[in-house]
């Protein structure tokens, strides 16, 4: 069949067709000044470099339109930079398009594959190498050999293991203990249910003893949001309840997602929203998840006030803070 | 920029002080009041609170009720105070153009005089957040930047971005730019929590610490550019749309000449 | 002969006694290097990761990689007197005490994203013009291996700073490593040396960043540029190019130039953006502390598809035996980016099996004549982009006056929905460019010009068009489908039968084409005139 269709021939390469520069000695030259100025222009844009490192103050601003009241110095180091390279690479293009020889040229392909003979002396050679070795006949040094390397690979392994400690129940512990005050993030003073009206929130951590210092660390367990409410608009069990105080109602403010603070709180809707993955909790109902990735409410940490009228944790949170792990019962 | 906004504010320092002094008259008038129980300021106050009625029954009470206790698709505003009408009112979120998702910032349909009005009007139905003084904000003097930048990255940041430029909150709602708002704006805001943003209490963040996250806004407002475009602020969004548009276009132009043949 | 040109030739005559380059030189400096604008896209990538080099080691003079806590006392007023680690600090003493320093940290993050930017327009173009196939499978592995790894780095590169971005960032790879199952506590406690956020991280992330991957990034570009450099670089068809030669200009000295040329394009550019646009403001987001966050967290955009999956999972978590597994983070963060690289891997090899096709390529596709291949790309494009966009919906949703909850919508949906589209209506696309070649071919070019014959009738004046063009229009195989064997000759189904009726119908839907014109039916066409 595919001898009676006559495919398309291939014409071959074009003739080459010169440029003006290769054939109008004013265009070469036209072209070379071109090329020139590109350069010089790249001088330039170093002088302005160089005037802008030395002699504009950091604190100097300008207006450009788009950009709005711009530092001068990083601008004019910036743009100085700039020319300066784009009009080497400019330069250097231009010169190689219009006065270098474009006529391309053909050159052949050669293939990869070596030949079948020296592809058969190379599986003799390797057979050869593996005989004269007796990696066949003295099978106990094979098998110690790859024993002993097995081994070996532990050594980095172990030796990575100090890398940090084991999580042992770190991952289910927080700060937080019967009795501990909440107090304001930042600024570390106590609440009362009374300073905060309904509709309010207040950023907490647990109240340090004294000589103890706060870390990252702990921040990141123990950052805990207070929200209050009517006390009718809650929708919780008698257990949950009896967590909040007077309308005022604490939970985890690291995502049982991925972590992130969850402190978006809208006061009409009664929901808690996390920037990071959009997971949405409904305050009223513990936490509960409405929308979103998250898997499982925010920990709400029960809370009641101690003698001297202020908020304190009736007891540590009852789980894990922040976001899943293998670990994790529930 | 850095001039743009010098005559911004210049713009603005004449109706601005005009609001304070209105305010500070109407305050001082209640302080005073209480205090002297002066007669003509009494009689004075009367009249702002009726003229204010006036207002509210004309614009406001269909959605609110008659006695501003609230109607089916609008709160009561009683025990809402004076700092929550001079919010809504005062930057023209209320009245409402329409009831989609959320009152927008627009240009005030009442002036400064008839805001106080109003604003006198419905704290005469129950004590609520008062206005506050322009002595008492005073942000430049009793401010700390640094203390500010702290606790807006703590309270605020969370819905109206790490620079104050707003952010998207659920269903279509969004926590508004704080740029261009006045401080009084932003106080109140914080004391009275209206629509979605919860209320700052006194207590939890101290007036001082109040001042200071206006003072740092308002640094964040006036930061001049830095590094070049701000690109809105918004985060490497628009940093990767800037890439994929303006650098690569640039890249594979350049490209695209480079293998051109010369003519 | 010059005093100049006797020096060059004593130098080059002592390097030459001792290695003799000369022979090597003298064959590679004409070597030839065809020329299309899209073979620049590699060359992006090369360069702006010599510009990253560049403008990274500037940054380490003064970068200080450790989590100490430090008061900030530097010169810019709202952090003043803040509690903040040395990363940071440092990060800030480099942006606005060090002249020109937020200038390179411009440049250095710039050049990243363009980095990422032009690998994946490179594999685009690699892909859909099916410059992968044998014998550059190597290559394409190697290349996919570039990808993960430029992820990786310039997520480690952004974390370094220790800002409120980048410390959300890193909280949620803590967070992804955790969800492993059995093993994901311990390997998050040993890689944070205890509990997140620890002290540790940034130092070894910073090992990591500045010298580990640098320097397995080079081993590879080193060797993906020689295997382009020995198994010479592809060509797109066209007049006199053959699958035995390349065609186009020689090394030296025209390809030197223009190639030099773009590297100093290439960090223009990178500069120019450096200057006038800000990027990765971390004086605004402010030290990293747990308990903050910022509205719109996002990724820079190589991970915000990552982040636009992670974000509209749906809710799963198994609670059994007193354990937890997250797939609401190992879908999203692990298995499916998992499978999309391997499956990216894999597809050289993937093809040839479909196809049968197991000989040299070096003439590329006009992606038109692989409808399948151009398909399945575009259908995974379209999968990523809706994962990306997601990644932004908030910023979307707020620009164009939409919710998140829509955004989120569309994308669970779109994301399922939209690939198969994508490929449907690419095939199609094609097939209907491949139908309009052939009519090109056989009808020629519309000239628009109206001609009334002799009958009254009006007909338009058809150019036939140059042989250059119809050799371009057809020069590319049509390979017939598969018709590997279900049943042996007794008519028994062979034990292979699944998998070749399997490969026999993704062979078929490979070798969907409109018949290209030929010359036979042109002539008779020619002769009905």
């Amino acid at each position: 069949m595919s001898n009676e269709i006559e495919q398309i021939k291939d014409p071959g390469l074009p003739a080459h067709v010169h440029r003006q520069t290769d054939t109008d000695p004013k265009a070469a030259a036209r072209a070379e000044r071109q090329v020139a100025i590109l350069f010089g222009l790249s001088a330039i844009g170093t002088l302005l470099l160089i005037y802008s490192y030395i002699f504009i103050k950091d604190s100097s601003f300008i207006f450009i339109p788009v950009l709005g009241e711009t530092n001068t110095q990083q601008l004019g180091l910036g743009l100085g930079m700039a020319i300066a390279l784009f009009c080497i690479g400019a330069g250097a293009i231009h010169w190689a398009k219009t006065l270098m020889p474009d006529e391309e040229v053909i050159a052949q392909r050669h293939e990869f594959r070596s030949e079948d003979e020296d592809r058969a002396e190379f599986v003799k050679t390797v057979k050869a190498g593996a005989a004269a070795a007796g990696l066949g006949r003295r099978p106990l040094i094979k098998r110690t050999l790859g024993a002993a390397l097995g081994l070996s690979a532990l050594t980095p392994l172990l030796l990575l293991r100090d890398l940090g400690p084991l999580p042992k129940d770190d991952l289910h512990k927080t700060s937080w203990k019967a009795g501990t005050r909440l107090v304001t993030d930042p600024g570390d003073r106590p609440i009362r249910p009374e300073d905060l009206e309904v509709g309010a929130v207040a950023q907490t951590l647990p109240e340090l003893a004294p000589g103890e210092e706060r870390t990252l660390n702990n921040i990141g367990k123990d950052a805990v949001l207070l929200i209050r409410l009517r006390p009718e608009e809650f929708n919780l069990d008698a257990e949950r309840l009896s967590w909040t105080h007077e309308g005022i109602i604490a939970f985890s403010k690291i995502c049982s997602h991925m972590g992130c603070a969850v402190a978006l709180y809208e006061q009409q809707t009664k929901h808690l929203l996390c920037p990071c993955h959009q997971s949405t909790f409904d305050v009223t109902r513990a936490a509960k998840v409405i929308f979103g990735p998250a898997a499982r409410p925010l920990p709400q940490l029960a809370i009641t006030v101690d003698a001297d009228g202020y908020l304190v944790a009736q007891q540590p949170f009852t789980e894990p803070v922040g976001p899943s792990f293998w670990e994790r019962s529930s | 920029m850095k001039r743009l906004s010098r005559l911004r504010r210049h713009r603005a320092a004449g109706p601005i002080l005009l609001i304070f002094a209105l305010f500070t008259i109407g305050t001082t008038f209640q302080v005073a009041s209480a205090v002297n129980n002066d007669t003509t300021s009494v009689a004075d106050r009367s009249a702002t609170i009726e003229e204010g009625r006036q207002l509210f029954l004309k614009g406001c009470s269909s959605c609110h009720g008659i006695n501003a206790e609230g109607g089916e698709i609008a709160p009561s505003l009683i025990g809402v105070g004076a700092a929550s009408v001079d919010f809504q009112v005062g930057t023209g979120r209320m009245p409402m153009a329409d009831m989609s998702t959320q009152a927008m910032r627009k240009p005030p349909v009442y002036n400064a005089e008839q805001v106080n009005a109003l604003a006198t009007y419905v704290a005469s139905l129950a004590p609520g957040p008062q206005v506050p003084s322009e002595e008492s904000l005073n942000y430049e003097r009793d401010g700390s930047v640094a203390d500010g930048g702290e606790l807006f990255r703590t309270n605020c940041a969370m819905c109206h971005n790490f620079a104050a430029q707003g952010g998207a909150l659920t269903q279509g709602k969004y926590a508004p730019t704080l740029m261009g708002v006045e401080p009084k704006h932003i106080y109140e805001a914080m004391i009275t929590g209206p629509q979605s943003m919860p209320v700052f209490s006194d207590k939890t963040i101290t007036p001082e610490e109040k001042l200071s996250i206006i003072k740092w806004i308002k640094s964040a407002e006036s930061e001049p550019q830095l590094g070049g475009a701000a690109l809105g602020r918004v985060g490497p969004v628009t940093e990767g749309l800037l890439v994929w548009t303006l650098g690569i276009g640039l890249l594979v132009g350049v490209a695209v000449w480079l293998a051109m043949k010369a003519r | 002969m010059t005093a100049r040109e006797r020096i060059a030739g004593n130098v080059a005559g002592y390097v030459d006694d001792r290695t003799g380059a000369a022979k090597w030189m003298k064959k590679n400096l004409t070597k030839v290097f065809p020329d299309h604008w899209s073979f620049l896209l590699g060359e992006i990538c090369l360069y702006s990761f010599i510009i990253l080099l560049l403008s990274g080691t500037f940054l380490t003079f003064w970068f200080d990689p450790s989590q100490r806590e430090v008061v900030y006392d530097g010169g810019y007023q709202p952090l003043s007197g803040l509690k903040m680690s040395a990363a940071y600090a440092s990060t800030l003493h480099i942006s606005f005490e060090v002249r020109g320093g937020l200038l390179m940290r411009q440049i250095h993050h710039w050049a990243a994203l363009i980095f990422m930017v032009g690998i994946v327009v490179h594999l685009l173009r690699v892909y859909f013009t099916g410059a992968f196939r044998k014998p550059r499978e190597f290559n394409w592995i190697i290349g996919v291996g570039l990808l993960t790894l430029g992820i990786v780095e310039g997520f480690l590169g952004y974390s370094l700073p220790d800002d409120l971005l980048s410390g959300t960032g890193i909280r949620i790879a803590e967070a992804i490593i955790q969800a492993l199952p059995l093993v994901g506590s311990y390997i998050a406690f040993f890689a944070f040396g205890g509990a997140f956020p620890g002290e540790a991280f940034i130092p070894r992330i910073y090992t990591v960043h500045v010298l580990l991957l640098p320097g397995i990034f080079l081993a590879l570009i080193t060797v993906h540029l020689m295997l382009v450099w020995y198994q010479k670089h592809t060509q797109f068809p066209g007049p006199g190019r053959t699958e035995k030669n390349v065609v186009g200009y020689p090394l030296m000295p025209v390809y030197m130039a223009k190639a030099g040329g773009f590297f100093f394009i290439v960090f223009g550019v990178t500069a120019f953006l450096g200057a006038v646009a800000s990027i990765n403001p971390i004086w605004l987001y402010g030290p990293y502390t747990p308990g903050q966050i910022s509205a719109g967290s996002q990724p820079d955009w190589y991970m915000g598809w990552l982040d636009g999956l992670v974000r509209m999972s749906p809710p799963l978590e198994t609670h059994a035996f007193g354990h937890t597994i997250s797939w609401n983070i190992l879908i999203p963060g692990l298995i499916l980016p998992g499978i999309m690289f391997t499956g990216l891997a894999l597809y050289p090899f993937i093809e040839s099996w479909a196809t049968g096709d197991k000989r040299e390529h070096h003439l590329l596709d006009r992606p038109r004549n692989a409808p399948n291949r151009t398909a399945l790309g575009a259908m995974a494009l379209t999968f990523t982009i809706v994962a990306l966009l997601n990644g932004g919906n908030d910023i979307i949703a707020t620009t164009f006056h939409l919710t998140i909850n829509q955004m989120m919508w569309f994308s669970r949906i779109g994301v399922l929905v939209l690939p198969p589209i994508a490929f449907i209506i690419t095939k199609r696309l094609c097939l209907s460019l491949q139908r309009a070649d052939r009519d090109l071919v056989l009808h020629g070019r519309e000239t628009g010009r109206l001609v009334r014959m002799p009958n009254g009738e009006f007909v338009e004046v058809h150019e036939p068009i140059s042989a250059e063009k119809a050799w371009l229009l057809t020069s590319h195989e049509q390979i017939a489908p598969l018709e590997l064997p279900e049943h042996d000759a007794a008519g028994v189904r062979r034990p292979a039968a699944i998998k070749n009726k399997i490969r026999n119908r993704i062979s078929r839907a490979t070798a969907v084409a409109v018949p290209k014109a030929t010359e036979t039916e042109r002539r008779e066409l020619e002769g009905h005139h």
